[in-house]
């Protein structure tokens, strides 16, 4: 037998450093799975990862910087919290963290007196402030031209429904008033409105698939 | 489900119910399976438009902001297993948590894996293995005397931790060996590369035996036939 054992004070690699983002390998999903067992530095990973997206969002439904960290602070608490009742086939980790943050912002917003949503169009030309990496910026550059592109396929009166509700944070029946159709109306518009767009952002999807690492 | 309850998650997805609906919404999704997959396409979508919209970036603060909102709520809420078990809860922690990991990886895999049954099988098997120890409450960690991780023991099945292993080299393959008495004896393969490698040691793991990892050539050797890159205290 090979004298194994006796080499083992003749190590090939010793005192390797973990260095910086030690999480930064792990799926969104693990990550979810540590921040549920109290880990801080997985939590945030999650924010350098899914951060800049849910304050965009947040900002946009709450227009106030202030209320907007608000709402991102809440959700990631909410995250926090509730990270074991996280169930992957239920929804990307990145995409529940933006429903809570999401939820969080219309809270906000429906207890403050409102003020008119303004049309999206007058948001377009604002130059996000690079905050990420090059890679972050061309990826969600790349998402948000196709996202852009498949709202603005829709037909006016759904995406009008779609964007008061998300991006105003509006209720069901106060679109109804606020545009002066029938409750029932904005229902049908909003549903008919969601699935087009799922349809139309399946026909561009470029998934960025996860490579498994546990090998055989 | 009938046009009224597609509208119903519809607005739900969009968090544009009234609360006398959101309640309804909740009790179709509690009850009803197809409810809860149409929820989850339409909120794929909800979310992309979130990722569509421009404007200011997050004060840099923010995010000590949003980690000292979790420090604080730590304070009030003490784990489960820290309230248990104390002198055990570091050893289970890290066990745990790595057992969490395991199982969402494994249910993120099965999600997106479709073409080759047998290897999707191979890895459930071992990724369950894995779980399996690392999450059995006689669970306890065995010092490494080389490399960066733990060898955690449970009975005598074994799960290897290993931390920013590099990836084996094109050709080569990381290989498991069990070391009780003078013959290593083959117990599994990986190829490393992961922040952190989660990997179930095959075969029986005995008292007083050792766990070390060689670099091989693809497809592994009978014997090893490199020094040990990995190697743990006796169990």
């Amino acid at each position: 037998m090979p004298a194994i054992a006796l080499q083992l004070t003749a190590p090939l690699r010793h005192n390797r450093q973990t260095v910086g983002r030690s999480h930064a390998h792990l799926s969104d999903e693990a990550l979810v799975a540590l921040v549920a067992r109290g880990d801080e530095t997985a939590l945030g990973e999650l924010y350098d990862r899914v951060g800049r997206v849910a304050f965009g969002i947040a900002y946009r439904v709450v227009r106030d910087e202030q209320l907007a960290e608000d709402a991102v602070q809440e959700g990631f608490l909410g995250v926090w919290r509730s990270a074991a009742t996280f169930r992957a086939e239920r929804a990307k980790a990145s995409t529940w963290i933006i429903t809570l943050v999401h939820r969080r912002a219309v809270d906000i917003v429906r207890r403050r007196e409102r003020r008119p949503a303004e049309p999206l169009d007058t948001e377009r030309s604002e130059v996000p402030d690079p905050a990420g990496s090059a890679e972050d910026e061309a990826w969600l550059g790349f998402e948000r031209e196709r996202v852009l592109a498949a709202l603005g396929a829709l037909p006016d009166a759904q995406r009008e429904a779609l964007e008061l509700a998300y991006y105003g944070g509006y209720s069901q029946s106060e679109l109804a008033e606020r545009l002066g159709v029938p409750l029932g109306t904005i229902k049908s518009r909003m549903f008919a409105g969601l699935a087009r767009l799922r349809e139309l952002l399946d026909e561009t999807e470029t998934e960025r698939t996860w490579t498994p690492r546990l090998t055989s | 489900m009938d046009a009224e309850a597609h509208e119903l998650i519809a607005g739900y997805a969009l968090d544009a119910l009234e609360p006398a609906d959101r309640a309804r919404a909740k009790e179709l999704l509690e009850r009803s399976e197809e409810a809860r997959e149409e929820l989850r396409s339409l909120t794929e979508a909800t979310a992309a438009m979130a990722t569509a919209v421009s404007g200011p970036a997050a004060p840099p603060a923010l995010r000590e902001r949003v980690l000292e909102a979790a420090r604080e709520d730590r304070q009030t809420v003490v784990p489960l297993e820290s309230r248990r078990r104390p002198r055990l809860a570091p050893v289970l922690g890290v066990a745990a948590a790595v057992a969490a990991a395991v199982a969402v990886a494994l249910g993120i895999w099965g999600l997106s894996v479709s073409s080759d049954l047998d290897d999707s099988r191979a890895a459930l098997a071992q990724a369950r293995a894995a779980a399996t120890v690392l999450s059995s409450p006689d669970a306890r960690q065995v010092a490494l005397q080389q490399g960066n991780g733990t060898l955690v023991v449970s009975g005598t099945d074994a799960v290897l931790v290993l931390n920013s292993m590099e990836a084996a080299p094109a050709g080569k393959t990381y290989e498991i060996w069990v070391l009780d008495g003078e013959t290593p004896v083959r117990a599994g393969l990986f190829s490393g590369g992961a922040a952190r490698d989660v990997v179930p040691v095959d075969g029986t793991v005995g008292s007083g035996a050792k766990v070390l990892v060689t670099v091989e050539s693809a497809g592994g050797a009978d014997a090893p036939t490199t020094s040990p890159i990995v190697a743990s205290n006796p169990v």
